[in-house]
């Protein structure tokens, strides 16, 4: 998947400057350049090595800059890297920054990044994104972590101020998407040993970004203001950037309708509505995430789970289009494979679940499951665990419905979020709802899933699979590999894939720059502009 | 009394103590942790931030060292899902949000329903008696979870006169709707029992004394009824006051306030344990110096009770 271009091609693409997004001709800017977007909630951190949420990433997106960033199809380009090398043996990655400056007059130096990337691994500050090193794998990360060495052994290097130096254990195709994340952001040494914990509140913040701190009030809101010493401060025509809490999402529509926010989450159900009504503003967008029910097959689940007849039956029966157009109705796909479809360069397999009628697949749930000596007069009891949220409890219902006439007598249990994840993780369930959400745009980040040593809260484990994952980190193409990862996953069954997001929005047409086309839907507000109303 | 309100402080430490030793082993007898997350932690990350906040220690070790911290150092430890800020600083921002907006619905809704009841009590069976029991049973039964978007619609998007939620200490229109919210249905409870009980004073041997002695009608309600009428509507006000103050869930949510009452719901559902404590102590303590008062206001209003 990186290898779309080879190591020349890409330092000549990453030679030209990036490009930022222009206006079109004859589109008026607007004299306020100030874009106000909707939170649902406090943005927990603006560390970015203790940062965890897709919002704080969002906001350290513009405050800070990492090696690499995105375009607006989630294609890298050069952030403040101008340049890099990679080693023959894929294992040594050279960068070259460019002169950048810190808000506070300093120069960004390849040191920041040894800081940055030395502090996250450094069991001291305990951050929860830690492994996100080890899934870079960054040499000596795992043991770090660990407290087995000492941070200053992590395999990363400053040559001089403007080279800097990463060694992997092992070849990583997805290294370099990587670079876009949060976590892999370089942050200012002098202020943090300054100011402690302290240092991200507004006032003290240094970052790197096209964007500073102007004003955080937790929960309530927070203001960036563009930073004039940005090394690319002449392209960016942003001036405010605006994020604003609002708990609930039917109030922060309203708040949208009347102009107060730019955008918003589309509250579950309104998408159809709001489509008629709001062309021009109503937004479907795909959206890297997966949902599934997963089933324990592990030692402390129910016996009927390990026969793969009773998990084939279970996932045959979901109707999955009435779950995508008659519950949801936002332009979700149905699930037929654990990757989501939109992910760059992953393949669909033909399986029986993309390929039959309902009605076919429902005449053989009850094959299945007749089989597997379970129907109407021998019914199989099974409970359903889900977190408490509306949406998840209509699916759970809806699902219920689906088995009932498999002869399947579905109970169904509603917990507290932080119980579910406990009994996740704890195998403490039968078939439990879960969604998982890609950190790049490369199938691995959800294949990796089901591998036996991966989060696989259903502990599920297949040889052939966990090889397979494991060629496709060295392959030279990995889309045949992933390809055969889902056959497997399709016709073992570790769960009921459900449905494939998508983010759907009411947009302000005045707003221009929000990527369409980047399914994780990473967005950068030195990329947009206010058109005049 | 000086006595009595020594004697009552002193009982209120080692309530606080159990309230806390309560809450702190209740808390970790949930399942999950303040860092079990969808996303797995491996274990040697969750044991590095179990080490930073000292969740490794055993229970009673922690919260000796927790009591520890806030006598010697008002310190109440740093939240475990805010990373950037420390307890102290979380209820520093939230509680003075919740302190303004609940004040000021505490103010509205006595004022208001003081009045109702008194007006209603007065012209018994009359038509302002049936106006202000129907806009006090009106208020009573719009909840404000229900109110609350409503609000927000007719000001926000219809009107465009009043902003649809957040929070500003300089700009009072951020004030409005969150003290309307919040105040409605006290102020219809207030109402309610400020109109009985005005009912029954006005009905007793003393009242019909004064007016036999030929006392002015103004005299007689303001001087004679109100004074005994109001007991049991401050002893329902001393416990209000302190969950106004402590802050709505509800109106955090909807009007986006940043106020202390949402803080205390997300800490238990987050597992945050530090802020969650942080919260209750403060919620006790309210409580314990609210109750406090409100038994002081009853002996100066009643010469009859004397501690």
């Amino acid at each position: 998947m990186m290898k779309l271009f080879t190591t020349t091609a890409l330092l000549a693409a990453l030679a030209m400057p990036a490009l930022a997004v222009q206006p079109a001709e004859g589109e008026k800017l607007a004299q306020n350049q100030t874009y106000t977007y909707w939170l649902l909630d406090a943005i927990k951190s603006l560390d970015p090595a203790k940062n965890t949420d897709v919002e704080g990433s969002d906001v350290l997106r513009s405050l800070f800059e990492g090696l690499m960033n995105e375009d607006a199809k989630g294609a890298m380009i050069p952030g403040v890297a101008e340049s890099f090398e990679e080693s023959d043996d894929k294992l040594t990655y050279t960068f070259r920054l460019r002169d950048a400056k810190w808000s506070n007059g300093d120069p960004v130096t390849a040191g920041d990044f040894v800081y940055a990337w030395r502090r996250v691994v450094d069991p001291e500050t305990a951050s929860e994104y830690a492994w996100f090193m080890e899934l870079m794998n960054i040499v000596n990360a795992t043991e770090i972590v660990k407290g087995e060495k000492s941070p200053e052994e992590l395999g990363v290097k400053a040559i001089d101020d403007k080279t800097l130096e990463v060694t992997l254990t092992t070849p990583t195709p997805y290294f370099i998407k990587t670079l876009s994340h949060a976590t892999t952001y370089p942050v200012p040494q002098k202020v943090i040993e300054a100011e402690g914990d302290s240092w991200t509140q507004p006032g003290k913040l240094v970052g790197n970004g096209a964007f500073v701190l102007e004003s955080h009030n937790l929960g309530v809101d927070i203001t960036l203001k563009k930073n004039p010493d940005y090394w690319d401060a002449e392209n960016v025509l942003m001036e405010t950037v605006k994020g604003v809490t609002v708990n609930d999402n039917n109030v922060a529509l309203t708040r949208y309708q009347a102009g107060e926010l730019d955008r918003v989450q589309i509250p579950a159900g309104q998408y159809p509505r709001l489509k008629q009504e709001y062309p021009d503003q109503a937004t479907s967008i795909p959206y890297a995430c997966s949902y599934a029910y997963i089933y324990n097959v592990s030692e402390k689940g129910p016996e009927a789970l390990k026969d793969v007849r009773v998990r084939k039956a279970l996932s045959l029966a979901i109707n999955r289009d009435i779950i995508v157009d008659n519950v949801l109705q936002g332009g979700q796909r149905p699930a037929t494979t654990w990757t989501h479809w939109a992910i760059e360069g992953f393949e669909q397999p033909e399986t029986e679940l993309a390929t039959l009628s309902q009605q076919e697949k429902t005449a053989k749930a009850k094959e299945l499951l007749a089989e597997a000596g379970y129907g109407p007069d021998n019914p199989l009891n099974l409970t359903l665990q889900y977190n408490t949220d509306e949406s998840h409890k209509k699916l759970a219902i809806a699902v219920q419905q689906f088995w009932k006439p498999l002869g399947v007598n579905v109970t169904l249990n509603n917990v507290e979020w932080k119980v579910h994840t406990d009994r996740l993780q704890n195998q403490d369930f039968d078939v439990a709802r879960y969604a998982w959400c890609g950190d790049y745009n490369e199938a691995s980040t959800f294949l990796d899933w089901f591998r036996t040593d991966g989060y696989n809260s259903g502990k599920w484990s297949n040889a052939e699979y966990d090889k397979l994952m494991a060629d496709s980190k060295t392959a030279e193409d990995t889309t045949p590999l992933y390809k055969r990862a889902e056959e497997i996953l399709a016709e073992e069954v570790p769960a009921a894939f459900v449905y494939h997001y998508a983010k759907v929005d009411m947009i302000s047409p005045r707003i221009k720059g929000l990527p369409t086309e980047n399914v994780l839907n990473t967005w950068y507000a030195k990329d947009l502009y206010r058109l005049a109303d | 009394m000086f006595a009595y309100i020594m004697r009552r402080l002193a009982v209120a430490i080692p309530t606080l103590l159990l309230l806390i030793v309560f809450s702190f082993v209740l808390m970790h007898m949930a399942p999950g942790g303040p860092f079990t997350q969808e996303r797995a932690l491996p274990p040697q990350v969750i044991a590095n931030l179990n080490a930073k906040y000292g969740l490794d220690q055993p229970l009673w070790r922690q919260i000796a060292s927790y009591l520890w911290g806030i006598v010697a150092n008002f310190d109440f430890g740093p939240s475990f899902v805010y990373p950037d800020r420390t307890v102290n600083q979380l209820i520093a921002a939230g509680f003075p949000v919740t302190l303004t907006y609940g004040t000021l619905s505490f103010i509205a809704a006595v004022v208001v329903g003081v009045g109702l009841g008194v007006v209603a009590a007065i012209w018994h069976n009359g038509f302002l008696d049936y106006l202000a029991v129907g806009i006090s049973i009106g208020a009573q039964v719009l909840p404000n979870f229900v109110m609350a978007p409503i609000l927000v619609l007719v000001f926000t998007l219809w009107y465009r006169m009043l902003p649809g939620g957040g929070w500003s200490f300089e700009d009072p229109s951020y004030w409005i709707m969150p003290v309307i919210a919040l105040g409605t249905s006290y102020m219809a409870s207030i109402a309610r029992i400020t109109r009985s009980s005005m009912l029954e004073v006005l009905g007793s041997n003393h009242i019909r004394t004064a007016r036999a002695k030929g006392m002015p009608e103004h005299r007689v309600i303001l001087r004679h009824a109100l004074k005994p009428a109001l007991l049991p509507v401050i002893s329902y006000l001393g416990p209000v006051f302190v969950s106004m103050i402590t802050g709505s869930v509800v109106i955090d949510v909807y009007f986006s306030t940043g106020g202390i009452g949402k803080a205390f719901v997300d800490s238990a559902l987050n597992r945050d344990y530090a802020v969650m404590m942080g919260v209750t102590i403060l919620v006790g303590a309210l409580t314990i110096l609210f109750n406090l008062v409100v038994d002081i206001l009853y002996a100066w209003i009643d010469p009859k009770i004397r501690y």
